[in-house]
């Protein structure tokens, strides 16, 4: 059996916009990923403990709320603190271009804005996976 | 140092995520691993979920772990299982049956699992008996094993499983589905979910009259055998669980004291070992065999000169 890329598409902080993981996750899979969706509203150590059960290779965190720079740290520090620290993490949504460097510098791979076409989520993932 | 086997036996959650990939892979030396844990298997009541997509399993088995905790003690661990299908076209998949178990999502006492079926037909993934063995030996009781949205015939679960509970939900069809051969035979406890919905006495009244009817044709006596009990749940709201884990456990010890739980142990290694003596005995014929007369004959079935059986009896016993 060829070993599959498993991503984690999750929902942190509390806006109900899921439209964009729903297509992210639609994306990947038609890709050939195993992609494990968990729905609206997770907090941080909900998502840790999901990715850490499914030993997925990356996490994608969808969030439109503006609350980035708060969830998305404390994603990446519980994720290095249950020993995934090899984890590729990307975010979607709405964050503001400055924004984007500081998450790149705490450890974020990429940052997908509105408009981006999901064939480039999906190469950029293969080729972080590889 | 400590072994991967110790470790995932001492609680080491992400050695034993990991192995769980190395077995969905085939990769790695996770057998030498299962062997160390085997030892330690064979103490967890599996329970198998089952049913047609959407008929509530994945909350359901969010309420009966739930269930299992309120009433296990404090030290139980609960492993769940949640196989979705695989795409036959990209491979891929989503594996969406944890957004209805966000409850247990930190509970350091459970562990969820989502596990694509790889192209395996029977409603679980070609894996899931050995993931089963890990978790089990992990310390994990109950497992709880969700299939695939099932139809008619994904019934496997049945070989796996000690416990087989077919949820059913209404509006799905009438008495001609119900009296139809596979997914309901495997059922030890049937399930109407959804039983705040109006029609769900109908459907239920239905799946009543086919299970009285089986044991009646079968001229099986009150008492003497397991009877399928009907449970009508409500899994959105949590209702009418504690009376499915009732029976569940009458399961268990109704298999338990009447020999049936050796039993289907007993089929199911064997079943295992056979499969395994099969993958590896072809292995190692193709590790000898002569390819020269393998061609030769390949080409004599193309040409429609041989069957494919003769070829097969040729390239084992010769002439």
């Amino acid at each position: 059996m060829a070993k599959k890329i498993r991503v984690l598409i999750a929902k942190p902080g509390l806006d109900g916009h899921d439209r964009g993981a729903k297509v992210i996750a639609r994306a990947l899979r038609d890709a050939g990923m195993e992609v494990i969706y968990t729905g609206l509203r997770q907090t941080p150590e909900m998502i840790a403990a999901a990715a850490l059960q499914e030993d997925v290779n990356a996490v994608g965190l969808s969030i439109l709320s503006g609350a980035h720079m708060t969830l998305v740290p404390r994603v990446l520090d519980l994720l290095k603190a249950n020993g995934q620290g090899n984890v590729i993490v990307f975010v979607g949504g709405i964050i503001p271009a400055p924004d984007v460097e500081k998450l790149k510098k705490t450890g974020v791979r990429a940052v997908f804005g509105p408009g981006t076409a999901t064939a480039e989520v999906v190469a950029a993932l293969r080729e972080a996976s590889a | 140092m400590e072994s991967t086997a110790e470790r995932i036996r001492g609680g080491d959650r992400l050695a034993l995520a990991r192995l769980i990939t190395d077995i969905e892979n085939d990769q790695g030396d996770y057998q030498k691993v299962l062997d160390d844990l085997y030892p330690h298997s064979g103490k967890a009541h599996i329970i198998g979920i089952t049913g047609p997509p959407g008929s509530g399993k994945s909350t359901l088995v969010n309420c009966l772990a739930r269930q299992f905790k309120r009433i296990k003690s404090d030290t139980s661990k609960i492993g769940i299982i949640a196989v979705d299908p695989s795409s036959p076209f990209s491979g891929g998949a989503l594996l969406g049956d944890r957004v209805r178990m966000n409850y247990h999502a930190t509970d350091a006492d459970i562990f969820i699992r989502s596990m694509a079926s790889r192209g395996a037909l029977g409603g679980i993934a070609l894996a899931t008996d050995n993931v089963a063995i890990a978790m089990d030996a992990a310390g994990y009781d109950p497992l709880l094993i969700e299939t695939v949205g099932a139809g008619q015939s994904e019934v496997e679960i049945a070989s796996l499983a000690h416990t087989t509970i077919v949820v059913e939900a209404p509006g799905l069809g009438d008495d001609v589905q119900a009296a139809k051969a596979g997914l309901l035979e495997i059922a030890d406890i049937l399930v109407v979910n959804k039983a705040d919905k109006p029609t769900a006495d109908t459907t239920a009244a239905s799946l009543a009259r086919m299970l009285s009817l089986g044991e009646e044709l079968k001229g099986k006596h009150p008492g003497t055998h397991w009877e399928v009990p009907l449970v009508k749940t409500s899994a959105v709201d949590c209702e009418g669980i504690a009376a499915l884990v009732e029976h569940i456990q009458s399961h268990h010890d109704y298999l338990q004291d009447s020999g049936e739980w050796a039993k289907s142990d007993q089929q199911r290694m064997r079943k295992q070992v056979n499969h395994l003596l099969r993958e590896t005995l072809f292995v190692s014929w193709q590790e000898h065999y002569d390819h020269k007369a393998y061609n030769d004959l390949m080409v004599q079935v193309l040409q429609h000169q041989i069957s494919p059986h003769q070829a097969a009896q040729l390239l084992l016993h010769g002439e």
